[in-house]
């Protein structure tokens, strides 16, 4: 049975600067993993290593026991991996209901036709309609995606990312950005849409990280320093040391 | 600037496209001298060309320094083809030469668009200003393909005459440019609701996140490139029919840069935009530029206004008005807009008439000092009209400016108004 | 082999002009981000003011003040209108540009004519600046300045005389380019508004937010792309011709160059500049064709053959065309251009 998701001694330079220097990991199928660190700790260039942004400079990475590293993020994404951005990354002269079906355009088999209508793709209007209702953005099907508040545009990015219907989601910081009340909204709207899925989640909100997760990998300087569950990495000692032994965090685990 | 939907209702699809083409139909009807025969021949035309640019810039953001090359080899191909066909060696009816034009912008497109799309943005800009350079270098070399100085001409009235239809009139070669016209149109716009056209949307808006819904965003540059040469080829293939000779000028920097000129200043951002800029581009280049020697020189300021102020073009400025007038605003700001007229023509004037000086001391210093420049006659070597048009034009552009930040005030107010509007329908 | 020399000089010559005007292509773009379409019109309007200046003052006022007022153009436009564009994009900054070139084109027009100008160079750059006199006995001469005609003909007919002079112009045309160069990298490296420029070209918002006026350095370093711009159009435009279709000429050369050389880079400029203008020189001066290769080497080619336009073309035929077909074939095999870093 191969992992969903495997990485293997994998190591990324930026000219003479290593950020990932060996990083290994193993999620199973369906595992909700939340990834943490330090800051610069490389979480993001993990995900962009992983999405295919850039490739790494030596290991691999494994989706379903295929290699992926070096493929672009086309590619990457028709094998069914997704990710979405901590900078909001949609499209922004389109409406809301126009971002989603662009995003199941593809795995609905339309690829790159104009001999159809849009208008007739019933079954990607559907699709796009039910993720609009998931993501509780219905009622603003035809606002143009950047006239939309910023908790909204964030919504509608996961939106994107899991409209296409991958199993493996990859969501770098979710909820930066989002008060109190609207990161505890999400909480729930993110378990809810990825369920069945495996889900890789950049946090750093200690409390979504408790809240969400069965497993949570802890990142330090370019290696996966813990990967367990979340009682276990809380008594981790190296873990302690590196991130969680503050004050500020064990508050932030109350929260939620 | 921010953007805003205008959705006119839906019944209003038929009657829109029904009016077109009872524009189209009763156009040479009204306008009927022979000038108005071969500029509306000429509309039809540029606006499948303008059309054609547009799905590069305004549907997929690919600024294309060089879309007069797919024009033009479809020009060159189709009059070849028409020789062919005078010459006995080929059937080809009249009727779809211009096909065959649209099928040469295909193989171009495919040829060099391959190389064109690689890049995006900016660097795309010069690639498609160089393979410009490239070709029109070339029309100079190979002069059995493209005539060398004179061109090459053509003789569209032959073949079997169907009905009585030989194309030799003008009239008949308009009809058969605005069916071709009304055609086009129709099946560009269709485009625009096709997952390739909405997926060429979402490039435009941000190339790098369709990369990571599943698509290959060089691929959709690379059809949509395709798709838009084969328009600009049947837009070729038609001028060539029209004027029967094709000379290397219509491969030329020149009509690349009327084409970015215009469909940018008809708008690009909304799909009749480039239709309005097709017609623009025929009336200045044949009748405005009768009227001063310095139209292009005007033109270049406008469009220097029109992308500071108004980068959505003309059919921006169209649609927000619409909308003002829509929520029934428009007469609280017709008198600003009347003052801003005004203010621009007077200083128009002003600077017109030293312009016009200008060249008149230029070119026709055999004539003596004095010219006529609407209605008054003017010494370009004397003081006073110096002195005189320099007054009114800076006094123009004063009051111009007085007038322009109190309409912005007047057009602020009202699009807040506007917004309490829109939300007090929407929580009613 | 004299041949070989004046024209590699030649064809380097060239090559550092179109470095004059492609460096600067290059800084204002890796700063700013903005593609001056308008910059070989910058050029022709240093040839016109150094024309009309050097009427007035002489040429070497001219050659100084002229760049200085293109560059205050520069500015004026920058602030004008290039600033107020910068919020949309970089497509709309392209597109003023692009709009600036014609208002250019026209004006020249306008207030010059449309035919070309006698913009003669001044005395001590007339003539040639060295002649290598090619004798088939007494083998090369290298001469200092010009050479009277009377060496260059021989009544002899077992001797073969051929002068070959090297214009003063050019010579003078490298000099500066070479000065120019020199400067620019001192300033770019040794000073502090250098070290400022440079940070701002990868990072403009951090250096704003360290107190730097980064729009106002902006405004600087398009003042000073453009004014380099006109320095190279005095030059060029008293070596060459000046007239308004000088900038459309040389003004899609210098993309190729950008592109080729990598976009902002400005080594990667130089070397396409040099290559581009070598090898464009060079070919103006070949006249072999295919065909004519052929029958010299002693192939007897068909009648069908012998009249292939494509075969007939001559090197010096094609030369035009030659920057555009190195883009297509760079863009080919190597996008990123010959030294290039970014991706545009």
């Amino acid at each position: 049975m191969s992992y969903a998701l495997e990485l293997k001694d994998l190591r990324k330079n930026f000219g003479k600067t290593e950020i990932i220097r060996g990083a290994n990991l193993a999620v199973n199928t369906g595992e909700r993993v939340a990834i943490i660190g330090p800051n610069g700790a490389g979480k993001s260039t993990l995900f962009n290593l992983i999405s295919g942004r850039f490739g790494p400079t030596s290991g691999e990475i494994l989706l379903n026991g295929q290699r992926i590293e070096n493929k672009t993020p086309y590619e990457i994404n028709r094998l069914g991996l997704s990710r979405s951005f901590q900078i909001t990354n949609i499209f922004p002269k389109l409406s809301v209901f126009e971002n989603l079906r662009c995003a199941v355009l593809w795995s609905s088999g339309y690829k790159y036709t104009f001999m159809k209508f849009l208008s007739d793709t019933k079954d990607a209007n559907d699709l796009a309609m039910k993720y609009m209702e998931m993501i509780r953005l219905d009622k603003k099907r035809d606002l143009l995606a950047m006239n939309l508040t910023y908790a909204e545009q964030r919504a509608l990015e996961i939106g994107i990312t899991i409209a296409g219907g991958s199993n493996v989601i990859l969501l770098d910081e979710p909820t930066s950005g989002m008060s109190k009340s609207e990161t505890t909204r999400f909480i729930s709207l993110i378990k809810q849409v990825t369920v069945g899925k495996t889900l890789l989640t950049v946090e750093h909100d200690m409390g979504v990280v408790f809240g969400l997760a069965d497993k949570i990998a802890v990142v330090v300087y370019g290696e996966v320093i813990a990967y367990d569950t979340p009682e276990a990495v809380r008594s981790n000692h190296r873990v302690q040391e590196a991130y969680l032994g503050s004050p500020v965090a064990e508050a932030q685990v109350g929260e939620h | 600037m921010s953007s805003y939907k205008f959705k006119p209702y839906n019944v209003g699809r038929w009657v829109i496209w029904s009016l077109f083409a009872i524009v189209l139909i009763c156009a040479p009807l009204v306008f009927i001298s022979n000038l108005s025969g071969t500029i509306l021949a000429q509309m039809g035309i540029a606006i499948i060309a303008c059309l054609s640019y547009n799905i590069l810039l305004g549907q997929g953001g690919m600024l294309s320094f060089g879309h007069a090359v797919y024009t033009g080899l479809g020009s060159f191909v189709a009059i070849h083809a028409l020789n062919t066909v005078t010459a006995g060696n080929a059937n080809i009816p009249v009727t779809l030469i211009p096909l065959v034009g649209g099928l040469a912008g295909i193989g171009f497109a495919v040829l060099l668009g391959y190389v064109t799309t690689k890049k995006a943005g900016t660097p795309f800009a010069m690639i498609t200003l160089g393979v410009a350079e490239l070709v029109f270098a070339m029309s100079l070399m190979f002069s059995e393909f493209f005539g060398g100085e004179a061109g090459i001409s053509g003789n569209r009235v032959v073949g079997q005459s169907v009905w009585g239809i030989t194309f030799g009139p003008q009239i008949q070669i308009y009809y058969l440019i605005a069916i071709y016209t009304f055609i086009c149109v129709a099946l560009m716009y269709a485009f625009t609701q096709t997952p390739l056209g909405r997926i060429l949307n979402a490039v435009r808006d941000n190339p790098e996140r369709v990369e990571f819904i599943g698509y290959n965003t060089q691929r959709v540059r690379y059809f949509a490139f395709i798709i838009a040469g084969f328009f600009a080829g049947i837009s070729g293939g038609l001028g060539a029919l029209n004027f029967e000779i094709v000379t290397a000028e219509v491969v030329g920097a020149g009509r690349s840069g009327g084409y970015l000129l215009f469909t940018f200043l008809g708008g690009a951002t909304f799909f009749f935009g480039p239709i309005i800029g097709g017609i623009l581009m025929v009336l200045a280049f044949v009748l405005l530029s009768e009227f001063t020697k310095a139209w292009l020189l005007y033109l270049g300021l406008l469009f220097l206004i029109m992308v500071i102020y108004a980068p959505g073009g003309i059919a921006s400025l169209i649609m927000m008005n619409l909308r003002v007038a829509s929520f029934g605003k428009l007469k609280q700001i017709w008198v600003s807009y009347l003052a801003l007229f005004v203010t621009s023509l007077v200083t128009l004037v002003g600077a017109g008439a030293m312009i016009e000086m200008i060249y008149h001391l230029q070119l026709n210093s055999t004539l003596g000092d004095t010219l006529i420049f609407m209605g008054v006659t003017l010494n370009a070597k004397g003081v006073d009209s110096w002195f005189g048009s320099l007054f009114i034009m800076l006094t123009g552009l004063g009051l111009f400016e007085a007038v322009r930040r109190q309409f912005l005030m007047e057009w602020g107010d009202i699009q807040v108004e506007i917004e309490k509007e829109i939300k007090r329908r929407e929580a009613a | 082999m004299e041949f070989f020399i004046i024209s590699l000089l030649n064809g380097m010559s060239y090559g550092l002009l179109l470095f004059m005007l492609s460096s600067g292509l290059t800084l204002i773009f890796s700063m700013m981000g903005v593609l001056n379409f308008a910059h070989a019109s910058f050029y022709m309007m240093g040839a016109y003011f150094g024309y009309t200046l050097s009427n007035l003052i002489g040429f070497w006022p001219a050659l100084l003040i002229a760049p200085i007022l293109v560059g205050a153009c520069g500015v004026i436009f920058e602030r004008l209108t290039l600033r107020k564009v910068h919020k949309f994009g970089h497509v709309p900054e392209l597109l003023i540009t692009f709009g600036l070139s014609y208002i250019v084109y026209e004006l020249v027009q306008l207030i010059w004519g449309r035919i070309a100008v006698v913009f003669p160079p001044p005395e001590i750059l007339q003539g040639a600046a060295f002649t290598i006199v090619n004798h088939s006995v007494n083998g090369l001469q290298f001469f200092w300045g010009g050479v009277p005609s009377e060496l260059c003909q021989t009544t002899d007919a077992m001797i073969r005389l051929v002068c070959s002079p090297f214009p003063a112009t050019r010579g003078f045309m490298m000099l500066v380019a070479l000065l120019m160069l020199f400067s620019l990298w001192l300033l770019l490296t040794k000073t502090r508004v250098g070290l400022v420029i440079q940070a701002a070209l990868t990072h403009p918002e951090t250096v704003e937010s360290l107190g730097h006026n980064v729009p106002r350095v902006f405004m600087l370093v398009f003042g000073a792309g453009t004014g380099l711009a006109g320095l190279a159009g005095v030059i060029g435009g008293t070596t060459f011709v000046t007239e308004p279709t000088m900038a459309a000429t040389v003004g899609s050369v210098i993309f190729v160059v950008v592109v080729v050389g990598g976009m902002g880079s400005l080594s990667g400029a130089f070397l396409a500049s040099i290559l581009i203008g070598v090898i464009q020189t060079f070919a103006i001066a070949f006249d072999y064709s295919f065909i004519s290769v052929a029958n010299s080497l002693g192939f007897k080619l068909s009648e069908a053959l012998s009249n292939n336009s494509l075969l007939k073309l001559t090197v010096s035929q094609v030369a035009p065309i030659l920057p555009y077909l190195f883009l297509v074939l760079i863009l080919i095999f190597r996008p990123k251009g010959l030294l290039g870093t970014r991706e545009g």
